[in-house]
């Protein structure tokens, strides 16, 4: 048994493409996909009885299916119903609405841990019911829950590779294909999976001191 | 050709359901055998192999499970080994359910205060009693809940292992599209049946959950 990285490496170019589709799925799904959480929790905590149990029923149908079917499902199924998607669009809107479904439950969390004092000093400073969510009640819910977050945006990321499946060209697609061409499947793999880890390690930092300063003030 | 009827859909759906299943327990039970002996490992030895263990637990969280997929399926592979789809598959998703289980169970027993573990050797028990009659009862009932919630991800992991062609409800998904045509159904019925799997497991979980920490206020 040989291993030949350097089959691989040189195909650096390649993987470099599918560092970045990965990080750019990852990073419109985190945006989008938190503010669909932070609607969605919203709508748990106030909103309507039928609003309530439609954003349940999704919650739950997403959690649990795995990834890979609700992105089969909405990238061969829907064109039957006539929704056309590219992969890439179809992998966008698998991964938001997959996060945001995570996100409802962590940030609902968030949300009932407020102290109900909070929110009637607020009121009693007459903002606004918007004010109070927006303002008062969602920065500390969001700083409460931002390790459980960013755990979850990792996951989401992984578990793009999948969009590789329907010939999205993030870094496992990238992988699949320096190996069709020099047979290096192992070391591609190897390759990849290391990627991964960096990604991964790299993103948990960035986003544990992105969140302070964006989200929730330090 | 033949028409296929939604009763043929399902019929071969459920077929290929028992292989999920399965895949499920063969992952979870070889996952908790390997889980807990890394623990004991992770509890017994010195820092060395704490480091270690801890490391084989990021690689396994930190990086995708359709790579370890692949991994297991080219490297076995390439050690001389022919090896089957249902090998592979069975090998990573161990190793992979080993690797959450072990951090979710030290998390358990590392909950236990350390007088707990002072007031065993007081009395003269060994590591061994110590543990069997002092730790682990308190900390199985924490790490109940979290481990059946956990069950859930691994059902949701097999579904990884049609993509090395393991034919399990995800790859009998994709064959029957392919052949009736009807990827809208048959996706649909894919997804529900992983759905009627998983959301009682998560039910239970989560009632297990509420018991063990009382109702949140």
């Amino acid at each position: 048994m040989q291993l030949d990285f350097g089959a691989v490496l040189v195909d650096w170019r390649l993987l470099g493409v599918g560092v970045l589709w990965t990080l750019g799925l990852t990073a419109v799904a985190t945006v989008l996909g938190m503010v669909l959480g932070i609607a969605c929790a919203w709508a748990r905590a106030h909103g309507p009885g039928w609003l309530r149990w439609t954003v349940g029923t999704y919650v739950e149908l997403i959690r649990n299916t795995p990834f890979i079917v609700q992105l089969f499902f909405i990238f061969f199924g829907l064109p039957a119903a006539g929704v056309k998607l590219t992969p890439e669009t179809a992998s966008m809107i698998a991964m938001v609405l997959n996060l945001g479904a995570y996100a409802t439950e962590i940030i609902r969390a968030g949300i009932e841990a407020t102290p109900r004092g909070q929110v009637e000093a607020a009121l009693s400073l007459a903002l606004t019911r918007a004010q109070v969510f927006l303002r008062v009640v969602l920065p500390p819910a969001l700083k409460r829950v931002w390790p459980a977050m960013v755990s979850q945006i990792i996951i989401v990321m992984l578990g793009s590779a999948v969009c590789s499946q329907i010939s999205v060209e993030d870094l496992s697609y990238a992988a699949n294909l320096i190996q069709s061409r020099n047979f290096r499947a192992f070391e591609a793999f190897i390759v990849a999976t290391l990627v991964y880890l960096v990604l991964s390690v790299m993103t948990r930092r960035l986003l544990n001191w992105l969140g302070p300063r964006f989200f929730f003030g330090r | 050709m033949n028409d296929f009827t939604l009763w043929d859909i399902l019929r071969n759906l459920l077929l290929a359901l028992r292989w999920t299943v399965a895949l499920s327990l063969i992952a979870f039970v070889g996952g908790g055998v390997v889980g807990a002996a890394l623990l004991l490992a992770r509890l017994r030895a010195g820092p060395l192999l704490d480091r270690a263990i801890a490391g084989y637990v990021q690689l396994f969280q930190g990086t995708p499970l359709l790579m370890q997929l692949f991994l297991a399926y080219f490297g076995i592979a390439l050690l001389g080994v022919e090896v089957s789809a249902w090998t592979a598959a069975a090998f990573a998703l161990t190793l992979y359910t080993s690797a959450f289980l072990t951090e979710i169970w030290r998390g358990c027993v590392s909950a236990v205060p350390k007088g707990q573990w002072e007031a065993g050797s007081s009395l003269a028990l060994g590591f061994g009693e110590q543990l069997r009659h002092v730790i682990l009862p308190q900390a199985t009932r924490l790490a109940i809940p979290p481990t059946v919630g956990f069950l859930v991800q691994v059902v949701k992991g097999t579904a990884l292992a049609s993509v090395i062609g393991f034919v399990e409800l995800t790859k009998a998904g994709s064959m029957i599209s392919n052949a009736t045509f009807r990827p809208f159904a048959v996706f649909g019925c894919v997804a529900l049946m992983y759905f009627a799997l998983c959301f009682p497991v998560s039910m239970l979980a989560r009632h297990l959950e509420r018991r063990t920490h009382g109702r949140r206020a």
